[in-house]
């Protein structure tokens, strides 16, 4: 089995790594960094529990392999801190069991950060790659919405 | 103070959102050894042999297990289940070994080199067909499993139980009943689907002590049968439950701790994990059950029942494990809630070569209420009567009885014709069920009404300890598990009401841990709230005497005068006069230092009472303590051109008894009717020749997705079930159990023909339309 030291950039944190060529980047940031928020549901890209941030952009990090996340940005759900889709997800009882919400979470704040202004099929097009099977979704769309709103007045002064 | 109502925020909410919460999964120590299973690629086959050779040259291999017949029979019910496979496979997806190996890439590799020889058997592939006299058995040696009394499996044939209902005279019935219709109806297994496989860990110490950390509803149960299975020492099993991450019934049995258990045995007691992947967790756990039903009711020309007779084929799968519970709650139940004097039912639980079914939110429920309402607006269409006049009409009241011929009273039945107008107004029924769009789309709307009582065990235990923190806060610990339903928030809001303090001062632990949590026997059956409330509220009283005690000495009053509320203890005439909980939570110590009192813990517990089991005979019994109604409707558009259609809206209305927390209430509903709306719009096992199950994953196995949900119309009646926890009922199941009924009918009147299969794709539709060309 073929293993790679390379170095991989978590929450703005750097951590010296030594991985399978096979590893996925879900394996690595759970198993090896002790980051357990992005969740397992599948391994296979259906669920989107898994999601995080690289780049700016959501990445199902069980379709990701570890070595291909060296030199990019990667934030998982414990590098937001009391970001406003947070509280959203809070105030609108935007979850029941939790676990799919770190991969919730992480594609609405990718969201947000792309398309501050998106509109109902923009929205509905990024979220349907993740299943919540508690809720039935309203809670979601209303916190995401929430935010999306609030961040069109907030737009010029926060950038 | 009014905390009973309020959306109070979860308590583990911001642990939800960060990514701290922890489920079973998350908790990783080292080392810990992984458990692979190999699993049965057939329905129904002879093992002829395991070749463990090659596996075992694996590095990183510790053990590797196959079946053997010393492991004992597993099972609730019927102890009919091997752990691991012996003989022959039963259903796709069994486990045959379990490979424990350092890593998870080495239990794999070394799974995937055991070579397992199979002889195919002849499959077992429908309950219909497990009832037919010369099927193939799929336990030859039925007779000779231990189980409990109440289960009445019928040796030599496929039947793992058969309940009676025979209330009233049919004779009677049908000689009353100008009117008569009879269907049938089925659908397949299906599944539960939560985001969270199912993961057990399981450690033997050398004390002997057990350590078990399993994603499951049942920690309590978990640790009697592994005491009873394998002879340990009940107080040496200690399970723990942390967040689990969906359940809806799926998490009830009792599967892979079994496996972690043996395999940890197997390697010297080493930490071992056994963790579903995706496929096994739909294959290999136990399954959402399937249903073939016949119904024949009839009416006097008024339009009310005379009499019912049903039949359920509930397809148990291999092993009977939940089934059979399932199958009488389904007879308990039969006939919806409806007020019908003659009834008679036959509930059976079928063994079949599919995998085998647990509990599925609504408890047979959702499943039978299908077949019912279906029926009922066949009769309705008969009868020519509108479909919700002819449910107002024969809507279940106090006065009525069960068929179990339980007598319903103000409290212990919900009011389902206020349900059924508050549901017609949101609807808009008035406005009609069809409303033409254009040439090629309609939105029709469809209707039904459901009730359920909770079959759980007679003596089912629920408990509660509070303890004091130093600044006057309160620790609550219930053995509830927290399964998303948000129960132990609203326990926290019951206390708070009682002592009439913040909530915020209530602490609540959320891990179960069955050495030091009071037991709650199952977070099932929309229990919860009910049970861990009463016994929330015997706690409370036990703290408020507790109190009132070293108040009534440091402030020298009788303790009748003292009332309690914002966290202080005062005289009620003077309430200036009086003590913070956090000068006597731990005893009040005087000035000059002498103390009085001690830590205040409070305990309370509580059990169903009145319950009995059912008459073999005639199903006379006391199954549960109240029955919750509900009544529904749901609003399609439908494409005449190619049968496709939109869910536009859902439509709950349910007895809740009280409001206990709005938003969460309102997230219980209206989760479960989008998961209602699934199972029967588009969910479903699809089974080749061989039992296989073709379609185990969540690309082929399609929960809804953002967007595809409908608006959801939630409304609530309030009648007090007189000793539920300020009134409430539950509630976590019954969003979802109208909803295949309603589905059904909005789409029998749309496309024009009688559908009476689940799940509703436009495909089954179009065979409908073409078999009735």
């Amino acid at each position: 089995m073929k293993s790679h030291t390379i170095t991989l950039t978590i929450n703005g944190e750097s951590h010296i790594v030594t991985v399978r060529s096979a590893d996925t980047l879900l394996y690595i940031v759970r198993g090896r960094l002790g980051l357990t928020g992005a969740k397992p549901g599948c391994l296979n890209g259906d669920c989107g529990a898994c999601t995080v941030n690289v780049d700016g952009w959501p990445m199902k990090s069980c379709l990701m392999l570890a070595v291909e996340a060296a030199g990019k940005e990667v934030t998982t759900i414990e590098g937001l801190k009391e970001t406003p889709i947070q509280m959203a997800f809070v105030e609108n009882f935007a979850f029941q069991c939790g676990y799919c919400t770190p991969g919730f979470i992480m594609n609405c704040h990718s969201l947000i950060e792309q398309h501050p202004d998106a509109d109902d099929q923009t929205i509905k097009e990024w979220l349907e790659s993740n299943i919540c099977r508690c809720t039935g979704y309203i809670e979601i769309e209303k916190a995401v919405k929430s935010v999306l709103k609030r961040g069109a007045h907030l737009k010029a002064p926060m950038e | 103070m009014e905390v009973i109502g309020k959306s109070v925020i979860r308590k583990e909410a911001l642990d939800k959102v960060t990514g701290r919460a922890k489920y079973t999964h998350d908790h990783q120590t080292v080392p810990m050894l992984s458990g692979k299973m190999v699993i049965s690629p057939y329905g129904h086959a002879k093992i002829v042999s395991i070749d463990t050779a090659e596996a075992g040259k694996v590095a990183g291999v510790r053990a590797i297990l196959a079946g053997e017949h010393y492991y004992p029979l597993t099972g609730e019910a019927i102890r009919d289940r091997p752990p691991i496979a012996v003989d022959k496979v039963r259903y796709h997806g069994e486990p045959v070994a379990l490979v424990v190996a350092d890593t998870p890439v080495q239990a794999k590799a070394a799974a995937d080199l055991i070579k397992v020889q199979y002889e195919l058997l002849p499959v077992v592939n429908s309950p219909t067909q497990a009832f037919q006299k010369n099927a193939p058995l799929v336990h030859e040696r039925l007779g000779e499993y231990k189980k409990e009394s109440d289960s009445q499996p019928v040796p030599g044939t496929n039947i793992a139980t058969h309940i009676k209902i025979r209330k009233g005279n049919l004779e009677k019935g049908w000689a009353e009943a100008a009117t008569v219709v009879e269907a049938s109806f089925s659908f397949a297994p299906s599944d539960h689907a939560a985001m969270e496989t199912r993961c057990a860990t399981a450690e033997i110490l050398p004390d002997g002590n057990i350590l078990i950390m399993t994603s499951s509803q049942a920690p309590f149960m978990v640790k009697r049968l592994i005491a009873d299975y394998f002879g340990e020492d009940m107080g040496k099993v200690i399970v723990r439950t942390p967040l689990v991450g969906g359940a809806y019934g799926g998490k009830a049995p009792v599967q892979l701790e079994v496996l972690a258990y043996l395999g940890s045995k197997a390697v010297g007691g080493k930490p071992v994990k056994v963790l579903n992947t995706r496929e096994e967790d739909i294959l290999t756990s136990p399954c959402h059950i399937g249903l073939d039903a016949t119904v024949k009711l009839g009416t006097d020309r008024s339009g009310k029942i005379k009499a019912a007779e049903i039949r359920y084929l509930w397809d148990g799968g291999a092993y009977s494990d939940k089934a059979i519970d399932i199958t009488r709650s389904g007879a308990t139940d039969c006939t919806g809630p409806y007020n019908i004097e003659n009834v008679w039912c036959d509930s059976y639980c079928m063994y079949t070569n599919h995998p085998y079914a647990a509990p599925f939110r609504g408890f047979s429920h959702s499943e039978l209420s299908f077949a019912i309402e279906r029926t009922m607006d066949l009769l309705a269409k008969k009868l020519n009567i509108d479909p919700l006049e002819l449910r107002y009409i024969n809507a279940i009241k106090p006065g009525d009885t069960t068929p179990t011929r339980v007598l319903l009273n103000k409290s212990n039945v919900g009011n389902l014709q206020k349900c059924i107008e508050k549901v017609r107004g949101l609807i808009k029924w008035d406005e009609g069920p069809v409303k033409v769009v254009n040439d090629r789309f309609i939105r029709v709307k469809g209707v039904s009404c459901s009730w359920k009582t909770s079959t759980i065990d007679t003596d089912a235990p629920s408990g509660v300890i509070l303890t004091f923190n130093r600044d006057g806060s309160i620790n609550l610990m219930s053995g509830i598990v927290e399964i998303g339903t948000g129960t132990k928030t609203i326990l926290a809001q019951i206390l708070a009401e009682r002592l009439q303090m913040d909530v915020d001062n209530i602490h609540v632990r959320m891990e179960v841990d069955t050495q030091t949590t009071p037991e709650h026997w199952k977070t099932v059956a929309s229990r919860g709230t009910f049970m861990g409330g009463r016994a929330v509220l015997k706690a409370a009283d036990d703290v408020i005497n507790q109190l009132k005690e070293v108040a009534a000495c440091v402030l020298r009053a009788p303790k009748e005068d003292l009332e309690i509320g914002g966290s202080r203890v005062f005289l009620r005439d003077d309430p200036s006069l009086g003590l913070h909980f956090k000068e006597i939570g731990y005893g009040y110590k005087y000035p000059n230092g002498n103390t009085v009192g001690a830590q205040i813990i409070g305990r309370g517990s509580y059990i169903l009472r009145h319950l009995t089991p059912l008459d073999p005979e005639t199903g006379e019994g006391r199954p549960g303590p109240e029955w919750t109604v509900a009544a529904y409707g749901v609003e399609v558009e439908f494409d005449k051109r190619d049968y496709t259609y939109r869910l536009v809206k859902a439509a709950t209305v349910v007895d809740i008894g009280r409001v206990m927390n709005e938003k969460a209430a309102r997230g219980q509903v209206m989760g479960a009717m989008s998961m209602g709306l699934a199972f029967a719009g588009r969910e479903t096992f699809y089974f080749d020749e061989l039992g296989r199950v073709l379609n185990p994953q969540l690309r082929t196995y399609r929960p809804l997705r953002y967007g595809e949900n409908p608006e959801y119309l939630v409304g609530f009646v309030e009648t007090p079930q007189i000793d539920g926890p300020y009134g409430a009922r539950g509630v976590g199941e019954h969003g979802l159990m109208g909803m295949p009924g309603a589905l059904g009918n909005a789409l029998s009147v749309a496309a024009g023909v009688s559908l009476h299969h689940l799940p509703l794709i436009p495909e089954l539709i179009w065979k409908a339309k073409e078999a009735n060309k």
